[in-house]
């Protein structure tokens, strides 16, 4: 974990699209919560985790500025890795790096100040949220969209261990979900997840919705919500097995 | 009067990050003034153009475009000066990447995307090592821990350069960029490059079309490595 790790999280909002002011004019998350953003494409979702990844002081078209602890954040937090409160799981689903797995692994170690050890439990915690296994010796480069999705996943969980986790969408990629955002959200981090995935949705504590570049509205997960969640859990797991006994190529049982 | 040198690979996104940081420049009252340099053909200069910038173009021809730009610094500058700018960006060309086109006073920009894989920093050579800010762009292209790798490799390479992750659409980095460019060195008297370009004094140089090694004199380097000297 970082030195002093950040307790709250505050977005100052901006503009929309059309430089209107945003009807939420402020956000405040703290430790230990997850937060998601939800809206139609092109509403402004991932621009407003770019904001937050890059700490936006009123730099970035939105205009928003975002605070650690009620400040601006020092420069080096924004760019030094050994530094960095943020780790960021992007949409992207593959890697462009002409590398083995483990070679990838321990560069990244490297870059974050971390001991080479902690490759092979990277390794061991991405074989748990994907059926295909990914071997140390795998080049980057021929890993599917599952794997390397769960790879990323669990290199987050264990070598980006910053305070605050950004996701911008797990779902349609072939590993356990549910399994996937407990392990990133792991002992009192700020989880701010973009989500059009019902059971994602329904696993926060509170959603911003957003329209037309700007923050809508927030909304508290309901009882009936959580209630919803837990089905949609059981669901998951079962289309989870269902693709795994139709991978491996044999007959699918009975209904649910 | 400043001089800001913006290097870089091919298509690694240079004028766009440099518009987005003339542009930032431009809000904080500090008026730029754009030189490109290409080799055969370009149409940037419109684009600066568009920001209302004074934009000048020179075009290599058949020189090597990085030497063609170190030697007119001068003339470079003082068309700055005419237009009454507070810095001079110059942006070369980048071709072969073997030369640095950096004065020592001056700010030494090498802009390079993310893509080409964590391997590239080390094919660059000078143009990366001996600048003093390194703009890595593309980085919207994949994961965080790709792009921390690839930091990792720069720093390899250059320990004491300042790292800018910067996006030519979204114009993320460019006014840590203009501050930077904003705070550079003045420009001096009697510049001099911060490395030499290369040994490339062949016959090539001076107009010989035959191939094979047997037509060609001054210092050749052999496949192997092996350096001979051929002539009188």
């Amino acid at each position: 974990m970082t030195k002093d790790p950040a307790c709250k999280l505050t977005i100052i909002g901006g503009v929309d699209k059309d430089g209107k002011k945003e009807l939420l004019e402020r956000l405040d998350m703290r430790r230990g919560e997850i937060i998601g953003i939800v809206g139609p494409t092109g509403s402004g979702k991932s621009s407003l985790i770019a904001d937050i990844e890059q700490f936006a002081q009123g730099d970035t078209p939105s205009g928003r500025k975002i605070l650690i602890d009620g400040c601006e954040p020092r420069a080096e937090t924004r760019s030094d890795p050994r530094k960095k409160l943020i780790a960021q799981l992007s949409q992207n689903m593959h890697f462009l790096a002409d590398m083995s797995v483990e070679e990838f692994l321990r560069m990244h170690a490297k870059s974050r100040g971390r001991s080479p050890e902690v490759v092979d439990r990277v390794i061991e915690l991405a074989n748990t949220l994907t059926g295909e296994p990914v071997h140390p010796g795998h080049h980057l480069t021929i890993l599917s969209g599952g794997q390397s999705r769960a790879l990323m996943t669990a290199d987050i969980a264990v070598i980006s261990d910053s305070p605050i986790v950004l996701i911008d969408e797990i779902e349609n990629a072939g590993i356990k979900k549910k399994e996937a955002l407990e392990l990133l959200a792991g002992e009192g981090k700020i989880v701010v997840v973009v989500t059009h995935d019902p059971m994602l949705a329904l696993m926060t504590s509170r959603r911003i919705v957003m329209k037309n570049g700007g923050m809508m509205r927030v909304i508290e997960t309901s009882c009936e919500e959580q209630k919803v969640c837990e089905d949609l859990a059981k669901v998951d797991d079962w289309l989870m097995d269902l693709r795994e006994t139709i991978r491996r190529g044999e007959v699918v049982g009975a209904a649910l | 009067m400043k001089l800001a040198v913006i290097a870089g690979t091919p298509g690694s996104g240079k004028t766009s990050v440099l518009i987005h940081a003339a542009k930032s420049l431009l809000r904080e009252g500090i008026h730029p003034a754009v030189v490109k340099i290409d080799c055969l053909w370009t149409e940037d200069d419109k684009r600066f153009q568009r920001l209302g910038v004074p934009v000048a173009v020179g075009l290599a021809k058949d020189m090597c475009p990085d030497h063609y730009s170190i030697y007119n610094v001068d003339e470079m500058l003082e068309w700055a000066r005419d237009q009454k700018a507070d810095v001079l960006l110059n942006e070369t060309a980048g071709l072969c990447l073997r030369c640095a086109p950096y004065p020592d006073s001056c700010l030494a920009v090498c802009v390079i995307d993310v893509t080409t894989g964590p391997n590239a920093p080390l094919k660059v050579g000078p143009l990366l090592t001996t600048a003093d800010v390194v703009v890595v762009t593309k980085g919207d292209m994949v994961s965080q821990a790709e792009r921390e790798v690839f930091r990792e490799r720069i720093l390899e390479t250059n320990p004491a350069c300042r790292i800018v992750e910067a996006n030519g659409l979204s114009g993320k980095g460019a006014s840590e960029l203009a501050e930077l460019i904003r705070e550079g060195p003045k420009v001096g008297d009697e510049m001099l490059l911060r490395h030499n370009p290369p040994l490339a004094i062949c016959t090539l140089c001076t107009g010989e079309l035959r191939v094979s090694k047997e037509h060609h004199r001054g210092v050749l380097r052999h496949l192997d490595g092996f350096l001979e000297y051929s002539g009188e």
